[in-house]
């Protein structure tokens, strides 16, 4: 469980200068099936050649676990330096063995050990153990379960869905990238998708909230209607505005 | 091992030095060696309502310096000799008070004493922290009147995330809810929460509900804590919150309209 932030201290309203975040990038692969660096150059050079202004200055990661099935070494500071001559930027190796891999290290270069790719070492160790969990750890540390009551100036934050299981007092402030479920009286502000994800919801079963918000479109308490005050009900964006429903 | 008590509100004017004065008594009258500390420091009032501001020679800030002893420091209560009084320096501003002189005099007194009342100040400023950040138990103090009511959710989420058992990840502090200066006359005309309205929004255990009473500014005004006049109904009130504390189980008194000689008469409601 998270720990609950509240304020108090002065420092609590500055902002973090930094946060760590995950992105998915497409980036080429360039897959070798020779260690021959002549032929490798040779062919690479024709291949930019017909993108120029595509490759220029492209990251990309270099490929080796086709030689290394084969037993093909290939000398990686050489292949590093040659990648850098024809205008790519080598950002990763993928699938090399433990010393092409210290070797790529030693010129700066990430190793990925993606799963997909059966490298040197994973063919001998039974690679499903290790892949598996990974997804199931992901998901249950980025939801937040709260077991006790969120007073007046505190603040919660859930880098995915947020779980409250009792009262959200007036003046405090729930925010979650995903969800929020409030299984007590709401009656601080709730905004959930903060990142903008725009199919979250808030779910609470007894709305009495001072603001409501869904990826930046937001209710405040005067808004609401009487109809669904004081009522379980969810919360949901559709086309641009908010719709609250009962429960 | 003492137990240290908070009497806090965020809010001012509430009755926290009142109910810490009180308190203090009640448990020292019941025989348990109780030491009581004004940390409300700049705006000392607790040796006031105690009583004994003509006795104040060092105080706090001189323990927490090093300029005088605990014993020269303390005061011993004219009324009962297991109480004993620690006064704020009236001079001096809350940053004279830091977390480990605060630490230092309460592990001191802890070897002595079995309840230490904490006055706080108002507020959740440096005063108000220290004063709660060692505590076992609160006492929030709480007038049936929505912005006092917001100030004690807002300590409460302080008690439960700034104290040093939530620092040290130890049990959580016990919190106790006291309803003071209510008027259940005011509350059937609607002009007053009710102890269900404040039970509903602060959802805390309810150790008592003091009623609004002239016998508390005369407590005051003679500096003799309120629950040594036992005639009174604040004094009762009291009397039963410092029982219940000390785990006896009371009927709550003072939530409903005293009844007039006619409903009396004929037990109308």
């Amino acid at each position: 469980m998270q720990r609950m932030s509240t304020d108090s201290q002065p420092v609590y309203f500055q902002s973090p200068a930094l946060e760590f975040k995950s992105s998915t990038f497409s980036v080429p692969v360039l897959v070798l099936s020779s260690n021959d660096l002549k032929i490798i150059e040779l062919q690479l050079s024709e291949k930019i050649q017909k993108a120029p202004e595509f490759f220029k200055n492209s990251p990309i990661v270099f490929d080796i676990q086709e030689l290394n099935r084969h037993d093909l070494d290939i000398d990686i500071g050489k292949l590093v330096k040659l990648i850098k001559k024809v205008g790519l930027l080598p950002i990763g190796i993928r699938g090399g063995n433990t010393d092409q891999n210290q070797r790529a290290l030693e010129h700066d270069i990430p190793v990925h050990s993606l799963h997909s790719s059966a490298t040197a070492e994973a063919a001998n160790t039974p690679k499903k153990i290790a892949s598996a969990p990974e997804p199931e750890v992901g998901i249950a540390s980025s939801t937040v379960l709260i077991t006790q009551p969120v007073r007046s100036g505190q603040r919660i934050y859930a880098a995915g869905d947020l779980i409250i299981l009792a009262q959200v007092s007036a003046g405090a402030e729930i925010l979650a990238e995903g969800n929020i479920h409030v299984y007590g009286t709401l009656r601080g502000r709730a905004l959930a998708g903060v990142q903008g994800n725009p199919h979250s919801r808030i779910f609470c079963s007894d709305l009495q909230a001072e603001l409501i918000s869904i990826a930046g479109n937001y209710k405040i308490s005067e808004d609401l209607n009487e109809s669904v005050r004081s009522k379980p009900v969810q919360i949901y964006l559709h086309e641009q505005s908010l719709i609250i429903k009962d429960l | 091992m003492a137990r240290i008590i908070v009497v806090t509100s965020g809010k001012g004017g509430v009755g926290k030095t009142t109910t810490s004065a009180a308190i203090a008594m009640g448990l020292a009258k019941r025989g348990h060696k109780t030491a009581v500390i004004d940390f409300d420091v700049g705006l000392r009032n607790l040796d006031l309502i105690m009583g004994c501001e003509r006795r104040v020679v060092y105080d706090f800030v001189n323990v927490i310096n090093g300029e005088a002893t605990l014993n020269q420091a303390l005061i011993r209560d004219k009324h009962c000799n297991q109480l004993y009084i620690l006064p704020a320096s009236q001079t001096r501003d809350k940053d004279a008070l830091s977390t480990e002189g605060v630490g230092k005099v309460l592990d001191e007194l802890s070897k002595d004493f079995k309840y230490i009342v904490c006055d706080s100040p108002a507020g959740i400023e440096k005063g108000a922290y220290l004063a709660m950040y060692f505590a076992d138990d609160a006492f929030v103090v709480t007038n049936p009147e929505v912005s006092s009511v917001r100030d004690s959710d807002r300590m409460l989420g302080l008690l439960s995330s700034k104290s040093k058992r939530a620092e040290q990840n130890q049990e959580p502090i016990k919190e106790y809810l006291l309803l003071t200066r209510y008027a259940p006359d005011r509350v059937k005309l609607g002009e007053m929460l009710s102890v269900d309205d404040v039970q509903e929004i602060l959802s805390l255990h309810l150790l008592g509900v003091v009623p609004e009473s002239k016998s508390v500014l005369n407590a005051s005004n003679s500096g003799t804590p309120v629950i040594l006049d036992e005639k009174s109904d604040a004094g009762q009130a009291y009397a039963d919150i410092v029982a219940r504390y000390l785990g006896e189980d009371k009927p709550h008194r003072f939530i409903d309209e005293k009844k007039g000689l006619f409903g009396k008469l004929f037990g109308s409601k």
